[in-house]
C-alpha cells in the first residue's frame, strides 16, 4: 500500500514539529526517516499512524483519504523503541491479542489463532517462547515478539519507532538484516524513524533525511550519501571537513571566482576519506601537521592540524603503512572530491590532479 | 549462625531485630495479651459468648456492610482514580486533595455529619425518604458510612498504578484494531489487579475496624444496625471483660484470615501477570535459547 503525505504541519505550542511536509512513500519499499532528535521523524510516523493529528494537511493511503481515521481503523501495524509490550500476558496472547479483538464477525476460531500465532512465532523465531512472559525474555527478543504481534493483524503499513535504539550494538544489526529479510518477504510497505545512519543507510530502500520539520533529502542510500543536497545532510551522514573559502588561501579555487573583488561566501564539504595525504609539496595542497593517528578496524584516523584547525582523515591500513605517519610529521593534503555549497547551487568539485 | 550470608545492602540483622521488636511490642504483644485474657474461659463458655444471637447478628452487620462499603469503594474509587488521574480539569487539584479528608475528619464528625444528612429530615434523605429509602439509623447508613472512610484507601493505592501506565501500551493496543473498551477490560484493568485487591483489602480492613462514624449514623439497634466493636464497647461498660475479650479474638480471626485471603489473591495476581516468581526456573534454561537473537 503506498502512503502520501500532503503538506503535513503539526505545532506543539510553539513548537513547530513539522513544517509543510510532502513524502510519497510507494508501495512495498522500506523507508527510513532520519534525523537527529526533535527533528520531527516521530511525530510524522506517528501521524501516519494515527496517533498523532495534524494542525493540516493530508494523509492518503492507496490514494484515499486517511487523515481522520481512528488508528484501529488504518490497518498499520505499529513497533514501539520501547516494545510496549502487554506485561500481563503471556508471549502467545500478545501476539493473539489483535485477532481476539475482532469483531465476533471476523474473529478466527481458536483453532486458527492458534495456527496463525505459531506461524508468526516461528517466523520471529521464538515459538518455543509461547507461555513465557516479556518480563523473562531479552531485549531483542521483545522487539521481536512486538514484531510479530504487529503482523499478526496483517497489516497494510509496518511503522517502527526507533525499533534498535533500545538494543546493543550485536543485536542491532543482526536484527536490521532480520527486518530487511522480513519486508521483502512479507510485501509491504514499512516505515522506520531512526537517528542512526548507519542503520538507515543500511537497510532502507529509500532514506528520508529530516531536520527541524523539514525534509532536507529523500534518496537511495547511495544518493543521501554520496550526493548530500545540503550541508546539513553532509554533516549528519558521516564524518566530515568543512573549510570556508576565504580561510583556506591554497584551496580558494574550491570556492566560486572572486567577483567585483569580493570573495563569495562558500563552504567547501569533504568527507575523511576523500584528502590524500601527501609528504611532498604539490601546488595548491594545504600544509598540515600530524596531530594524532589511530587504527580503528580497517581504517586509520588521521587528526592533522592547520592553523589551529582539526582535519580529519581516514587512510586504508595499507597507505599508513607506505606513509608511516608520526606524530608532528609536516605533510600536505589534496582533496580528492568535495563539494561546495554556495550561495546558489550546490556544486561538485574535483581536481584534475591525480595520484 | 554459621552461615554468613552475603547481601550487598547492609544492616540486614539490625534492620530485621528492629522490625521484630517494633511489630512486637505494638502487635504482636498486645493481640497476644488479648488471645490469653479470653483463655481464662473454658472452651464451652468461649463458644458460647462467641456464637450468642446477639453476637452473630453483630458479627453479620459488621463483616457484611465492611465487604459491601469496601466492593462499592473499589469500583467507585477506580471511576475516581482514573478521573483524577487521566483528565485535567479545573480545580482538579482541590478534588485531589478532598480524597484524602476521610483520612483526617475525626470519625465522630464524620458520622454527626452523614447522620445528619441523612436523617428523614436532612438535605439529602429528603429526597430519599419519599422513595422508601431509608439510611440514617438502619444498616445502610452503616454502608454508607463505610464508604466514605474507606475511599481514600481504594483512590491512593489506584492512582500510582493508573500513572505508570505508559501511553505505547494502550497505543499499541488501538493499532491492534483494539477498541477503547477492549483496551480498559483487557489491557488496563488486568494489570490493575494487585493494586486494585490492594485497596480493597486496606477499605475492608478499616471498614471492619470501625467505630466511631458508625455508631452515630448506626442507631445501634441489637440485632439490626450494632456492630460488633459497639457490643465489645457495652460489654466492657458492663465490666464484662471475657465476653468482650472473645468478642475481639472472634474479630481479630475472622479479619486475619480473610486479609490473609485476599494478600494470598494478590500475591498471585500479581506474580502470574509479571511472569516473575511462578514461572522462575524458566530462566536456567540453557543459554542456547539466547543463541537465535
Amino acid at each position: 500500500m503506498s502512503i502520501e503525505i500532503r503538506n503535513i504541519a503539526k505545532r506543539f505550542g510553539n513548537f513547530v514539529a513539522l513544517d509543510n511536509i510532502s513524502l510519497d512513500i510507494p508501495g512495498g519499499e522500506l523507508v527510513a526517516l532520519l534525523g537527529p532528535s526533535g527533528c520531527g521523524k516521530t511525530t510524522l510516523l506517528r501521524i501516519i499512524a494515527g496517533m498523532e493529528m495534524a494542525d493540516s494537511g493530508q494523509v492518503l493511503f492507496s490514494g484515499n483519504e486517511a487523515t481522520h481515521l481512528h488508528t484501529r481503523e488504518r490497518q498499520v501495524g505499529f513497533v514501539f523503541q520501547h516494545y510496549a509490550l502487554f506485561r500481563h500476558m503471556t508471549v502467545f496472547e500478545n501476539v493473539a491479542f489483535g485477532l481476539r479483538v475482532k469483531p465476533r464477525g471476523e474473529r478466527p476460531s481458536e483453532a486458527k489463532i492458534r495456527a496463525k500465532v505459531f506461524e508468526l512465532l516461528k517466523l520471529v523465531q521464538l515459538d518455543w517462547f509461547a507461555e513465557r512472559y516479556p518480563s523473562q525474555l531479552s531485549g531483542g527478543q521483545r522487539q521481536r515478539i512486538a514484531l510479530a504481534r504487529a503482523l499478526a493483524v496483517e497489516p497494510k503499513v509496518l511503522l517502527l519507532d526507533e525499533p534498535f535504539g533500545a538494543l546493543d550494538t550485536q543485536v542491532r544489526k543482526e536484527l536490521r538484516r532480520w527486518l530487511r529479510q522480513l519486508h521483502d518477504e512479507m510485501h509491504i510497505s514499512s516505515v522506520f524513524v531512526t537517528h542512526d545512519q548507519e542503520e538507515a543507510l543500511e537497510v532502507a530502500d529509500r532514506v528520508v533525511v529530516m531536520n527541524r520539520g523539514h525534509i532536507e533529502q529523500a534518496g537511495s542510500p547511495d544518493e543521501v550519501y554520496s550526493n548530500p543536497a545540503t550541508p546539513f545532510v553532509y554533516r549528519f551522514l558521516g564524518n566530515v571537513n568543512v573549510f570556508h573559502s576565504r580561510m583556506h588561501g591554497p584551496w580558494a579555487e574550491v570556492a566560486p571566482r572572486e567577483q567585483d573583488g569580493k570573495a563569495a561566501e562558500a563552504t567547501a564539504f569533504v568527507r575523511p576519506h576523500d584528502i590524500e595525504i601527501l609528504r611532498q609539496e604539490t601546488g595548491g595542497a594545504l600544509a598540515a601537521s600530524v596531530r594524532h593517528v589511530q587504527a580503528i578496524g580497517p581504517v586509520v584516523r588521521v587528526e592533522l592540524g592547520h592553523q589551529g584547525e582539526v582535519i580529519e582523515v581516514e587512510l586504508s591500513r595499507e597507505r599508513q603503512q607506505q606513509l608511516g605517519l608520526v606524530n608532528g610529521d609536516p605533510v600536505w593534503l589534496m582533496p580528492k572530491q568535495a563539494t561546495v555549497f554556495g550561495e546558489g547551487e550546490a556544486r561538485r568539485w574535483a581536481p584534475d590532479w591525480v595520484i | 549462625m554459621s552461615r554468613t550470608q552475603h547481601n550487598v545492602l547492609p544492616g540486614f540483622r539490625l534492620s530485621l531485630g528492629y522490625a521484630v521488636t517494633y511489630l512486637s511490642l505494638l502487635v504482636l504483644i498486645p493481640l497476644g495479651a488479648l488471645i490469653a485474657k479470653s483463655m481464662s474461659l473454658t472452651a464451652g463458655e468461649f463458644w458460647q459468648i462467641a456464637t450468642g444471637e446477639r453476637a452473630l447478628a453483630a458479627y453479620r452487620v459488621t463483616f457484611g456492610a465492611a465487604l459491601l462499603a469496601a466492593v462499592v469503594n473499589a469500583v467507585f474509587g477506580f471511576i475516581v482514580a482514573w478521573v483524577l488521574v487521566r483528565y485535567p480539569f479545573p480545580g482538579k487539584r482541590f478534588v485531589d486533595a478532598l480524597v484524602d479528608l476521610p483520612f483526617a475528619l475525626p470519625t465522630a464528625v464524620a458520622g454527626i455529619t452523614l447522620a445528619t444528612l441523612y436523617a428523614g429530615t436532612g438535605w439529602i434523605g429528603r429526597f430519599l425518604e419519599p422513595l422508601g429509602v431509608k439510611v440514617a439509623f438502619t444498616p445502610l447508613g452503616i454502608v454508607v458510612a463505610l464508604i466514605f472512610i474507606g475511599l481514600p484507601f481504594v483512590v491512593r493505592t489506584l492512582q500510582p498504578v493508573i500513572e505508570d501506565f505508559e501511553p505505547e501500551v494502550e497505543e499499541a493496543a488501538a493499532t491492534l484494531g483494539a477498541s477503547r473498551m477492549q483496551t480498559l477490560v483487557r489491557v488496563l484493568l488486568p494489570q490493575l489487579l494487585p493494586a486494585w485487591l490492594t485497596g480493597f483489602a486496606l477499605a475492608f480492613a478499616r471498614s471492619v475496624g470501625e467505630y466511631g462514624s458508625v455508631i452515630f449514623i448506626a442507631g445501634n439497634m441489637p440485632m439490626v444496625s450494632e456492630i460488633t466493636p459497639l457490643l465489645i464497647v457495652s460489654k466492657l461498660e458492663q465490666y464484662d471483660l471475657p465476653g468482650a475479650t472473645v468478642l475481639a479474638v472472634v474479630m481479630l480471626v475472622i479479619s486475619f484470615v480473610l486479609l490473609l485471603a485476599i494478600n494470598l489473591l494478590q500475591w498471585f495476581a500479581a506474580t502470574r501477570h509479571s511472569g516473575r516468581a511462578a514461572v522462575e526456573p524458566a530462566i536456567t534454561l540453557p543459554r542456547t535459547a539466547e543463541v537465535a537473537v
